[in-house]
């Protein structure tokens, strides 16, 4: 992950070419899971077997799949599913993540903040490959699970994030004022720390948000995600490989959704941390 | 030094018996009998039984939980349910796959993103350095497997030059064996040599700007020695640290690039043994995984530990 | 038949310098590398069901008191002969005076008598229990005579002993058999690279007509993609049953390839929990099956036609019938069944599907097909051991797709408690006359009567055949195509 940002900062970061792109590419993507709830070219889920395997055309645009499905309105739909694990995979990582460091930078260096660190650094230790297989092979494979596994590896760079940002609004002056003042430490914790580091973790979430995307589509890959008959751009490919040598569309149109998908969110991270602090730079990893 | 020392060592043994317990519990509660899928549909019940018994299912949670952990410390990882040879031998056979694999990423990796960084950096702000952040971006955002697919598309399908997939052995010989690594190696160096672009780059920039390093060049150190004498060198520092950082996304990606190349390897092992509930084997692979990426940041902890005295001290 | 050596002979001088090493080559080719999808976990087949270990050592490494041949017949193999005596219980088997067991022992009746009771020992983990339980007593007067008596008459007892659950192992070795097998079949085993291959070499005592093959390794692609791969760069040369469907045209192509489709033993079948309502209800099973249009699934799942079945019965057993025309593809009927059964809108069900590709397309296009009448089936994939558990062993399900693999396995439709729990009085005392029939055309009418009873009934979808894909050189000979049970013997294979 881009651990440092690059030196120089538009004077204007959000004119900055690489934020303009991911802009656009990301509200291509949303604008594509929007549109598929009224229109898609083919109903996604219809099969029609005579129509199998027929390459990109003017009637369908990406191709026919296996089942004579058009690929170009699986794909409009599996933007939905995409967009939907990374939002809830990084909303459950984000608000827990950053309570728990918010909570370990109250306690610090107790045996509270300890705990939570230790936690952390453990379930940062099973990838999330490895914890969503575990996950699926006890409770079954499908998109509940994978937005718990995704969510587990993200919660730990949330929660050692937040901590570290709010131990340094705890040595603000102003901080210390308020302290003095005999403001309670949830008080000062609400009204000076949250909306301090609220900057910091909203690019982190971009950023991770990119990351539950490329996670899920692994994930499907491996059959490990969002289950048919709903399509999904990871289970599209580990369907395609078995056609790819004579059907090389089937694996190109979901992987570069993909790809696109991850670059927009990753460019926009990369902007949003720009206009937001050049200091957090040194704070990541 | 000695108590800082014994402290981390403390934690480190905490974490991983917290990832023993976690790891037994949840194959604990996977539903599925082992015996069940060895002996399949027209079994009997004393057929059954008898394999349970065998394979030590009998016993109580408790009673096998200490026994694994004991196992685990004295090296004895066991049975396999499936095989029926030690986990260990399997583990063996399936290392000299992902081991090599993992080596190849690696090395490709650094040999790709560490100079392209350099370069980016000493091309600061200029084309040069555009277009490796547009690799960079690229790398990021292209995921492995499908990288992999389409390598195999292009260099196995279309050229056949390289193998799809498979491992042939290492006996078959050094270089059939190499050739099939091939594919899958530059498939999981890309996000990595990406990444190592960017670290490299701005850590860099960073030491650029430290006093030593105006000094050597106001004392009339040409730039390119400086660069490579000074500012690299010290760079490197934050760019293995982040190599090491990344060998739990790297163990994440073996998983499931193993599987896009079907390479026998540690990765494919894990599935398998899930697929066939060979549940002790998947015990020991999980428990191997996570103690890997525990040591691994335990060692990188300890280093900063000696390199820096102040860390000590602040936890 | 003309050999390549044949036509260098009549080759002039110059042709004949050329193909000079091409010569070499050709007389040296003595081996064979076979690739198959699945690894075998062990190679004992008497201590697990996994279909890939006989598939390497049956007929192999190991035999039997008699064998399989490739058209499903039973054939004389460890056994030279066998007769029933009139009481229809008493099975004497004269044995081969001259087989040899890999180390050295000679095979005699007391190593039969050994392998079979130790397969029903207490601490036994044999899988097929049920051919060995008939068994009243095995007598061993002397080393070439082996004389079984049963408890009661049983038809398929025979039958049952070509199976790899019965194979004959010496008491010295039977331990080791999981990972270092000793038998007395035509190949001994030479060495396993776990994960990858595995080869046999030619067992030079070997009691009967030497194979022409001195080496033959099995390697084990589970990838589609690398399976084609292999066959097309010659690496290996021959593909037992290729899981790459789509790649058919492509193989076909290759001159110097051969693709055979064949027929098994696998009935394929969109299995219905018959003990659950709404399924409990004949009418819905029928409207179901009105729906299954076999050609879509199969076009779907393969791409190609394949063998559609009407019952639980595979053509290649002669009690065959065709019955595939019982349920036409009739969405108005199917309709009109459902609503007669109080279901005009349809209902709500979930499919479970374990992991082989069949089901999980097939899944896909079944739930497809069943939406067209309103039958709304959730998927839920599920690993296999977790099928085993919920599905197979717990009934927990509404609708799953699996292939049953086992030859002659229509008895099981009289088991109250198996997974699909049809339950009919009817059925059981059919399957028991069956089983007491010895007379085998007899016995093949009963078979039709059974195969028609459960198409009435519409027990479950049945959908059809698996189908078995043998890719080989096209210089090959002597590949199993058919699969009457899953093998791949090797003794008669060699090089044109």
């Amino acid at each position: 992950m881009s651990a440092v940002a690059p030196r120089s900062r538009p004077r204007r970061w959000w004119a900055s070419p690489s934020f303009l792109v991911g802009l656009l590419l990301g509200g291509l993507v949303v604008a594509m899971a929007l549109t598929s709830y009224v229109w898609t070219p083919y109903e996604p889920t219809q099969m029609a077997i005579l129509k199998r395997l027929r390459p990109p055309s003017a009637e369908h645009w990406f191709g026919t799949d296996q089942f004579g499905r058009d690929v170009f309105s699986m794909i409009m739909v599996g933007a939905r599913n995409s967009l939907a694990v990374g939002l809830g995979a990084v909303g459950i990582g984000l608000t827990i993540g950053s309570a728990l460091g918010l909570i370990a930078a109250i306690r610090r260096d107790g045996w509270l903040d300890n705990l939570i660190m230790r936690m952390a650094d453990f379930s940062h230790a099973f990838p999330a490959v490895l914890s969503a297989i575990m996950i699926s092979a006890v409770w079954g494979p499908g998109m509940m699970n994978a937005v718990i596994a995704i969510a587990i590896f993200s919660l730990p760079y949330f929660a050692r994030l937040a901590r570290g940002a709010a131990l340094q609004c705890w040595a603000l002056d102003y901080v210390l004022a308020a302290r003095a003042a005999g403001l309670t430490e949830m008080a000062i914790t609400r009204q000076h720390v949250l909306p301090n580091i609220a900057g910091v973790l909203v690019v982190q979430a971009t950023i991770q948000f990119a990351l539950a995307i490329l996670a899920e589509a692994g994930l499907s890959y491996l059959g490990l995600g969002t289950q048919p008959p709903a399509p999904s751009w990871g289970r599209m490919l580990n369907e395609a490989q078995t056609f790819m040598a004579a059907q090389p569309w089937l694996a190109i149109f979901p992987g570069a959704a993909i790809a696109l998908s991850v670059l927009a969110f990753n460019l926009l991270g990369d902007g949003l941390r720009d206009a937001v602090d050049p200091r957090m730079r040194r704070s990541r990893d | 030094m000695m108590g800082y020392l014994l402290r981390r060592l403390v934690a480190f043994a905490l974490t991983l018996l917290g990832a023993a317990i976690v790891i037994f519990l949840v194959l604990e509660i996977l539903p599925g009998d082992p015996a069940a899928v060895t002996l399949g549909l027209n079994a009997a019940p004393e057929a059954l039984a008898a394999l349970r018994a065998e394979m030590g299912l009998d016993q109580p949670a408790l009673l096998r939980f200490f026994s694994w952990i004991g196992g685990l410390v004295t090296g004895d990882l066991g049975l396999s349910y499936t095989y029926r040879v030690p986990v260990a031998q399997l583990i063996g056979e399936r290392m000299v796959v992902t081991l090599p694999l993992a080596s190849m990423a690696i090395l490709l990796a650094s040999a790709i993103g560490i100079p392209l960084g350099a370069l980016a950096a000493a091309n600061h702000n200029r084309a040069g350095d555009a277009a490796v952040m547009v690799f960079a971006q690229a790398g990021l955002a292209i995921p492995n497997f499908w990288f992999g697919l389409l390598l195999v598309l292009v260099f196995a399908v279309g050229a056949g030059w390289l193998p799809a997939g498979g491992f042939p052995g290492w006996q078959a010989g050094f270089w059939p064996a190499l050739r099939s690594l091939l594919l899958p190696a530059v498939a999981l160096a890309l996000p990595q040599a990406a990444i190592l672009a960017r670290v490299t780059r701005s850590a860099m920039l960073e030491t650029m700007q430290e006093d030593y390093v105006r000094t050597a060049r106001a004392k009339g150190v040409s730039r390119r020695r400086t660069m490579l004498r000074h500012v690299l060198r010290n760079a490197l520092i934050p760019v293995v640290t982040v190599l090491g950082l990344q060998f739990s996304v790297l163990l994440a990606g073996a998983i499931i690039i193993e599987n896009v190349f079907a390479l026998p390897g540690l990765g494919r092992l894990v599935f398998q043994s899930i697929a066939q509930h060979d549940l002790i084997v998947v015990k020991d692979l999980v428990m191997l995984f996570s103690a890997l990426v525990v040591f691994i940041n335990f060692a990188i902890e300890l280093l900063y530990g000696l390199i820096d005295p102040r860390l000590r001290q602040a936890s | 038949m003309t050999t390549r050596r044949d036509l260098l002979a009549g080759a002039g001088l110059a042709a004949l310098a050329t193909q000079l090493p091409l010569v070499a080559l050709a007389q040296a080719k003595d081996s064979v590398t076979i690739g198959m999808t699945l690894e075998p976990p062990t190679l004992d087949p008497t201590s697990g069901a996994a279909q890939a270990i006989r598939e390497v050592v049956l007929q192999n490494i190991f035999e039997g008191l008699v064998a399989m041949d490739r058209s499903g017949k039973l054939v004389p193999a460890l056994a030279q002969s066998w007769a029933l005596a009139s009481d229809n219980l008493t099975y004497t088997f004269k044995l081969r005076p001259n087989a040899r067991f890999h180390d050295g022992t000679p095979f005699a009746s007391r190593d039969v008598k050994f392998s079979f009771e130790r397969a029903v020992a207490p601490d036994s983990t044999n899988a097929q229990r049920w051919i060995f339980t008939p068994i009243e007593s095995i007598e061993a007067p002397d080393p070439v005579t082996v004389i079984i008596k049963l408890k009661q008459p049983k038809a398929n007892f025979v039958y049952g002993l070509s199976w790899g659950d019965a194979i004959i192992v010496s008491p010295a070795t039977a331990a080791n058999n999981k990972t270092n097998p000793v038998g007395t079949g035509p190949f001994k085993f030479a060495r396993w690279n776990r994960g990858d291959r595995l080869e046999l070499a030619r067992n030079d005592e070997y009691w009967g007509a030497k194979p022409s093959l001195a080496k033959a390794t099995f390697r084990f692609i589970s990838d589609p993609q690398a399976q084609v791969a292999a066959l097309r760069a010659g690496d290996i040369d021959v593909f037992t049953n290729l899981s790459a469907p789509e790649a058919i045209p492509q193989l076909k192509a290759d001159p110097k390839l051969k693709v055979t489709l064949g027929k098994t033993e696998g009935e394929t079948i969109l299995a219905i929990n018959n003990a659950k309502a709404p399924f409990s209800d004949v009418r819905v099973r029928q409207a179901i099956s009105h729906v299954l249009d076999r050609k879509t699934i199969a076009l779907g799942i393969y791409g190609f036609d394949l063998d559609y079945i009407g019952s639980h019965f595979s053509p290649l057993h002669p009690a065959y019938v065709d019955l595939t025309r019982t349920y036409p593809v009739d969405l108005a009927k199917a309709k009109a069944l459902l609503a007669a059964a109080g279901f005009p809108k349809g209902f709500e069900c979930t499919l479970r599907l374990p992991p082989p590709a069949y089901a999980r397309r097939g899944g896909e296009i079944v739930a497809a097909l069943l939406a067209q009448i309103g039958i709304t089936a959730k998927i839920e994939p599920l690993e296999f051991p977790q099928w085993l558990e919920r599905v197979f062993k717990a009934r927990d399900f509404d609708l799953t797709i699996i292939s049953h693999t086992e030859p002659l396995d229509i008895a099981n439709y009289a088991r109250d408690d198996y997974y699909f729990q049809y339950r009919n009085p009817e059925f059981k005392a059919l399957i028991e006359k069956i089983d007491r029939t010895v007379d085998e055309t007899e016995r093949n009418k009963l078979y039709g009567d059974a195969q028609r009873m459960l198409a009435r009934d519409a027990v479950n979808g049945f959908l059809f055949i698996l189908p078995k894909i043998t890719v080989a050189r096209a210089d090959l000979e002597g590949m199993w195509t058919d699969w009457p049970l899953p093998l791949t013997p090797l003794a008669e294979v060699r090089w044109r």
